[in-house]
């Protein structure tokens, strides 16, 4: 009965241990931000560091939901109207990662410059 | 509206080869066309309700909602898939030769049925959400032909469903149900690697490398091939560590659980076998 309740207590240890360890890198992370307005990206082109994590927070200033998407750095958010995402990415390796709105990808398309 | 039809084509393109892949794997069962259509029915009932719970969804949970809605029902999907996939190791064999004594009907088990309706209507609620978000947007923009472009997405989505399940018949039934199962496992283990990113995204899990390798210059998620590969058997062209663990270890419990479940069965299946052997091939040969 002892043996188990040790290895429980154990893990519950690392867990918390590991989600403190999450959290903390949370709160460094640099942030860039984005707009959407007119079913546009602005800027077209946002310049984040290689090899670290960053967030980017995606506000849609459009009366229409859109969603925030990329291949290259494989994510995918909706941005409701008028509303704020933000999204972890990265570390990324140094180059250009495109990302574009799919509800209007005529229009909204844009690009990572990781460097 | 071409570009309306696209954007439904691609989203019911996902949800119908889901579709397609359970209704092969449900092949000669009794009732199946009821349950695929209940799944269907619940899933686009579904899908309104999430649509119009979006922005309360959005913004659950400190922001991560949708991460974590997405990743909870695509692995919800793949732990109904697994237990069917596991059982299926126990009675497929069984299912083939029933198949050919009584010319088609089959009496499934009931819970493994309705995990597949399950599996259905998950699918069809997490690309039909987008959907209806989609077309709201675009009436709120006062686009035009929303309801031929809607039709226009539909019909050719659930067309290439249509051609991959008379494509899948081809199987020859004494290795049709191995050839569906071994699909339900690549889907599950896709979906898993899925939902893994998302959990990245929401910086709940690590990712592990951010691109182990980049195969897109070969063939891009973002194309119509690469999205069917993406999830018929999970293919990514840029995956992270945490995606590539989540899958192996999807495919290598459900093995494992093929194996310990099936050997169970063997006896019963051993003698089908011998039965079924000499019906198999034999118009062919003469």
């Amino acid at each position: 009965m002892n043996m188990p309740r040790k290895l429980v207590m154990r893990l519950v240890a690392v867990g918390a241990l590991l989600a403190v360890a999450g959290l903390g890198q949370a709160a460094d992370v640099p942030v860039f931000n984005l707009a959407i307005k007119d079913h546009r990206f602005t800027p077209t082109q946002l310049k984040v560091p290689a090899g670290v994590q960053f967030k980017v927070i995606v506000a849609n200033q459009d009366p229409t939901p859109e969603e925030f998407e990329s291949t290259d750095f494989n994510r995918e958010k909706i941005v409701m109207p008028n509303s704020n995402i933000t999204v972890f990415i990265g570390p990324l390796k140094a180059g250009t990662y495109k990302f574009f709105g799919d509800f209007h990808q005529e229009t909204a398309q844009g690009t990572l410059l990781v460097e | 509206m071409w570009g309306i039809s696209l954007l439904v084509f691609r989203e019911v393109l996902e949800a119908a080869l889901i579709v397609t892949i359970v209704a092969a794997a449900t092949r000669g069962v009794a009732r199946r066309g009821w349950f695929i259509g209940g799944g269907i029915a619940l899933g686009v009932l579904g899908a309104i309700i999430v649509a119009r719970f979006a922005v309360a969804i959005s913004n659950a949970v400190s922001g991560i909602g949708q991460e974590l809605f997405n990743a909870g029902v695509l692995l919800a999907a793949v732990l109904m898939i697994g237990w069917h996939v596991v059982w299926m190791s126990s009675h497929g064999r069984e299912m083939a030769h029933q198949m050919k004594a009584m010319g088609g009907a089959v009496q499934a088990g009931a819970s493994s049925l309705t995990m597949l309706l399950a599996v259905v209507a998950l699918a069809v609620l997490r690309e039909g959400s987008e959907i209806v978000l989609f077309l709201t947007g675009m009436k709120v923009g006062g686009a035009n032909g929303l309801v031929n472009g809607l039709a226009l997405g539909i019909a050719s989505g659930t067309a290439v469903g249509f051609a991959l399940y008379f494509g899948l018949l081809r199987i020859p039934i004494r290795y049709f149900f191995t050839a569906t199962n071994w699909m339900l496992v690549l889907l599950a283990a896709g979906l898993s690697s899925t939902a893994a990113r998302y959990l990245v995204q929401a910086n709940i899990l690590p990712e592990l490398g951010s691109q182990i390798w980049n195969s897109s210059w070969l063939l891009s998620n973002g194309s119509v091939v690469g999205k069917m590969l993406h999830i018929l058997v999970g293919y990514e062209a840029t995956p992270s560590g945490i995606q590539l663990v989540f899958y192996a270890t999807v495919v290598i419990l459900l093995v494992v659980g093929m194996r310990v479940f099936g050997h169970v069965a063997k006896p019963a299946a051993a003698n089908t076998q011998s039965d079924a052997a000499p019906m198999i091939g034999v118009p062919a040969a003469h």
